[in-house]
């Protein structure tokens, strides 16, 4: 039911059934290694290429979903997914393998709520009773395609991001044992004129900002209804823009409130700059470890908010500024055993 | 909302965005690039000195094998994956030298190693050392043009 003026309230609760979680080698040695489902120890996952890899990493975390629950992909009406290569080929190619009827999705790195909101919108308008939805990236496959080759010794700016290779995955029912999905706002494409490629938290906080401001709106709701609005993925630069602006527009949140996806993944040691992206890190992030700290009733209700710099290789070099956009996903524990 | 009012907000936005944006390191940077560009110069030397006094080279010939080997030294620690890491502490002391355009090439080539030998390999390899091939022969044309009038000129 829409709300506001852009956003959707779920009334039937649609409910995170199972979630499936798998990162690569370098997510190991993280903070989050005990939330994963599965980790490669080998960034090839014995596959020929990286791109195969990240259908691999697709596929598992599907799988691992589904297992959980004793599903079967032929149970699944639906699977709504999406991934940062060109044509989002890896998450297609998955799909070919779980041959679940599929709309693909593409929102960058926003990808992974845009697809957990439009999966709770099909269940909770009897679109569908079991809904498929996941997103991965794979650190080597999007570096090529957006950057450098992986072994090339470009210095990188302290403003970077890592591109994590991981991928998370949901089973989104109507009814049973699990944390609600309860509202999603969609976001606009906001763009503020910022053209550095090594610099997408200060490109992207203008767009969290925007959503997180519209669901307060929409709602009208005080921040302090939520135990935790959580980004993904602005770093270490972008996430304090966000919370600046926020404050600027009176929309009042503390400090200990605001996480960030990208900040949350890695430890000290690891020099990832200002902290990690890709899709498949706020993906991995919020169904392992943060929906595991809510079932240990340290979370009860967290705003998700996955942010996407929808750029190019060729927009960037035909000079042209880089849009962002942001969705927002409310999830509540609610009776979750 | 008019035209100018959204460059404005833009602006704005782009002013409180650099303001506590870290910037690069680059008095730190460029002593590191000294320092480690320099070190890489002086295994050359060793090196080119290894030719001159063991084989039958002379100072001009001996640079030749000395370059090559570089190369390989830079190509295979390419391979390895540790060329990378180093160059992030690096930065233009391992870009600069001929271990540079070394990196640039064989990172390129097995990047692109899964589009097959003609269209990965063969089409990739030049990706970001072809523009340094494309101005420096455009440069040391013009550099030539300029002194070869000068020259002219001055009888």
């Amino acid at each position: 039911m829409l709300q506001g003026s852009q956003s959707w309230t779920f009334a039937n609760s649609p409910v995170i059934l199972s979630t499936g979680v798998v990162g690569g080698p370098f997510e190991a040695k993280g903070n989050l290694s005990r939330d994963f489902d599965h980790l490669f120890s080998d960034l090839w996952m014995s596959e020929a290429s990286f791109e195969k890899a990240q259908t691999k990493l697709m596929e598992e975390a599907a799988n691992a979903s589904l297992a959980k629950i004793n599903k079967k992909p032929e149970d699944m009406q639906f699977v709504l997914a999406g991934d940062l290569i060109n044509q989002i080929t890896a998450t297609s190619f998955a799909c070919r393998t779980l041959s679940i009827p599929y709309i693909g999705l593409f929102g960058a790195c926003s990808t992974s709520m845009e697809g957990l909101a439009l999966a709770s919108f099909i269940v909770d308008n009897n679109g569908g009773n079991y809904v498929l939805t996941g997103t991965a990236s794979h650190n080597a496959a999007v570096e090529k395609q957006f950057r450098y080759p992986t072994e090339y010794g470009a210095q990188k700016p302290p403003t970077a991001q890592w591109t994590a290779t991981a991928s998370g995955a949901a089973v989104v029912g109507k009814t049973g044992n699990g944390p609600m999905v309860t509202s999603a706002t969609i976001g606009k494409v906001v763009d503020m004129g910022l053209k550095d490629p090594f610099n997408m938290g200060g490109a992207m906080a203008p767009a969290a900002a925007d959503t997180i401001e519209a669901h307060f709106t929409d709602f009208n709701r005080d921040p302090s209804y939520y135990d935790y609005i959580v980004t993904g993925d602005l770093g270490s630069v972008g996430h304090p823009l966000m919370k600046e602006l926020l404050q600027q527009r009176g929309v009042q949140v503390t400090d200990e409130q605001c996480i960030d996806c990208g900040l949350l993944i890695y430890n000290e040691d690891q020099k990832v700059q200002a902290g990690a992206s890709g899709s498949g890190c706020s993906a991995a992030v919020v169904y392992g470890h943060l929906l595991n700290r809510m079932k240990k009733k340290e979370i009860n209700k967290m705003l998700v908010v996955a942010t996407g710099a929808l750029l190019s290789p060729l927009s960037y070099q035909q000079k042209e500024s880089i849009p962002c956009i942001a969705h927002a996903v409310s999830i509540e524990r609610g009776d979750w055993e | 909302m008019g035209q100018s009012s959204q460059e404005d907000i833009q602006k704005t936005y782009q002013q409180f965005a650099s303001k506590d944006e870290p910037k690069r390191p680059v008095i730190m940077n460029c002593i590191k690039a000294f320092i480690i560009g320099g070190l890489i110069c002086v295994i050359g030397q060793a090196i080119q000195n290894f030719y001159l006094y063991n084989f039958d080279f002379n100072e001009q010939t001996a640079s030749d094998p000395t370059v090559a080997t570089v190369i390989l030294i830079a190509v295979l620690l390419t391979g390895f994956g540790v060329y990378d890491k180093f160059a992030q502490y690096a930065g233009a002391g391992t870009a600069v030298p001929v271990t540079g355009f070394a990196n640039a090439m064989a990172s390129a080539a097995i990047e692109h190693r899964t589009e097959g030998p003609v269209f990965g390999i063969g089409s990739n390899m030049f990706k970001l050392a072809g523009p340094v091939i494309v101005f420096g022969t455009t440069a040391a044309f013009i550099v030539a043009l300029v002194k070869t009038i000068i020259i002219q000129l001055g009888g």
